[in-house]
């Protein structure tokens, strides 16, 4: 997936948050997510690709550098919900990625669902579908690192690194330094 | 891709994906849901003029898993036996609105016929045509072959080809589709193919295919071939005398115990022996060899459900028609 470089076309680019930022508000979502689990007992991060999973693992890690006994490794896992949308059928063809549990499964776990930014709610929809076909957690929460409105389903977000009022016309960018070489938050609008 | 009639015209990169989609799709089906709501609300029709087992039965798992409907419809006990023509049989078909048409035929083409014609506006899959092709079974030779050998390499098998493998195809190559299908795939995804059959079932012109010949199969076995395909002795499709004898044709063309022996002592370690199902046991495979541990034989059988379940994915699930901007491509809601 290629990123189409800022300053083309006849948009508008707004940094909303940069490298350290996201850094923060990751640190400040880990430490929310040990306190709402009272520890982390049973704690699984579920990351939905593509930048779900980097955003799962470096969560993973900072909550290992609070609790020394977790292994970052051994909690997070990824949750392919390709196959899960409802709008399969509005969009070419989308060949399914790979789902990796934990070894220790899900069952009876906490399972943070981790995506790096929440709209419309239907690809959380589509990923409490899938965790349901591979397991049954205890507890499913869910942490983003940006939410920017415009619901379409009764979800919310339990942790969430930026509320970001936005237009429907805007799109938000998320990029991460595994995926994209830089860590930043755009917002593009019509210019 | 609409339709999936042929490996012959299928480029390097659809197969791969079609590979790793089966790959997931096999993930899928070591879970304790095998089910996906990918397909749910299409109609999947088995349209079968020819009799099959393990590819109907494969087919039906592979939509049900998808949670598509499956309609099975077989040539004998239907009109066709009244003498209802393709056309309006596809046309039936239509007004019951499948999305797809898995189609086996007992004449080479009439997949292609199919979806070439107007008759009819579903996706179209060639369960094997004739002496044509058989492209599923290829692409589930493929995935066995790549899973096998990357296991035993220890790299993941995901966006791999199979360059630098080199496969024995043997026996009934004239009457084979799976032959046919297996040599345009394999030699598209880099394998090196040696054909051996006796003169008489190698069919006219195959000096213009992409493959070596050889007559001599204990020769082609020392060399330590990666895999080697017993193919079927099609003796409902033969019409001539083509070999002297069953007995013969064991001895010199079939994988039998002593050719499993001498392939333990040898160079090939980790051959393994595929076939493509139903066997003639005794005939071009010895009991041994089909029940030995080099023997894929059930594990092609596995692999079929999740092939087939990426084609069904991949040429339903989405809607082609418009293609993608970047743009839509980079969002992630």
């Amino acid at each position: 997936m290629s990123v189409p470089s800022p300053h083309t076309g006849g948009s508008v680019f707004r940094t909303v948050l940069g490298d350290a930022d996201i850094d923060r508000a990751l640190t400040r979502i880990a430490h929310e997510i040990l306190e709402a689990n009272k520890g982390a007992e049973d704690l699984v991060l579920l990351g939905i690709p593509r930048r779900g999973f980097p955003i799962a693992q470096r969560l993973a890690r900072k909550i290992a550098r609070t609790d020394p006994t977790v292994n970052p490794g051994r909690i997070v896992g990824r949750l392919d919900v390709t196959m899960f949308r409802d709008d399969l059928r509005k969009h070419p063809t989308r060949p399914p990625g790979p789902t990796e549990l934990p070894s220790s499964g899900i069952d009876d776990k906490v399972v943070v669902l981790v995506d790096d930014v929440l709209y419309s709610g239907r690809t959380i929809r589509a990923a409490l579908d899938a965790i349901v076909d591979v397991g049954r957690p205890r507890i499913v929460r869910l942490a983003v690192l940006v939410d920017r409105g415009h619901r379409e389903l009764p979800i919310r977000a339990d942790h969430v690194g930026k509320n970001l009022p936005t237009s429907s016309a805007e799109k938000v960018r998320v990029r991460i330094s595994e995926i994209d070489s830089v860590d930043e938050v755009i917002i593009e609008g019509p210019a | 891709m609409k339709h999936l009639l042929s490996t012959e015209n299928l480029q390097g990169t659809q197969a791969i994906r079609i590979l790793d989609t089966a790959e997931e799709m096999a993930a899928v089906g070591e879970r304790e849901v095998k089910k996906l709501p990918a397909l749910r609300g299409r109609t999947v029709v088995n349209l079968f003029f020819e009799d099959s087992t393990r590819t109907r039965i494969s087919f039906e798992a592979a939509a049900k898993r998808l949670s598509a409907d499956v309609i099975n419809f077989a040539a004998k006990g239907s009109s066709v036996s009244k003498g209802e023509s393709l056309k309006d049989t596809a046309q039936t078909l239509e007004a019951m609105s499948a999305d797809a048409v898995v189609i086996r035929h007992w004449a080479s083409g009439a997949p292609a016929r199919l979806a070439a014609s107007d008759w009819i506006d579903a996706s179209v899959i060639n369960a094997g045509d004739g002496t044509h092709e058989h492209p599923t079974q290829a692409l589930l030779d493929a995935f066995t072959l790549r899973r096998h050998w990357s296991k035993i390499a220890g790299l993941p098998s995901l966006g791999e080809d199979l360059r630098g493998l080199r496969i024995a195809i043997v026996g009934d190559v004239l009457h084979s589709r799976v032959a046919r299908s297996n040599l345009w795939l394999l030699t598209t995804l880099g394998a090196e193919v040696t054909l051996v059959a006796p003169p008489t079932l190698l069919p006219v012109g195959i000096d213009t295919w992409p493959c070596r010949v050889s007559f001599d199969l204990d020769e082609v076995l020392a060399t330590g071939p990666h895999a080697v395909m017993m193919l079927r002795v099609q003796g409902e499709r033969m019409n001539a005398a083509f070999f002297p004898s069953t007995r013969e044709y064991a001895r010199t063309w079939g994988f039998d115990d002593e050719r499993l022996a001498a392939l333990e002592a040898s160079a090939g370690k980790d051959t393994i022996i595929m076939h493509p199902g139903p066997m003639n046991r005794g005939l071009e495979i010895s009991s041994a060899a089909a029940d030995s541990p080099r023997s894929t034989v059930l594990a092609q059988v596995r692999n079929g459900v999740s092939v087939r379940m990426a084609v069904l994915y991949l040429l339903l699930s989405g809607d082609d028609s418009a293609q993608p901007t970047p743009a839509q491509e980079a969002i992630t809601v």
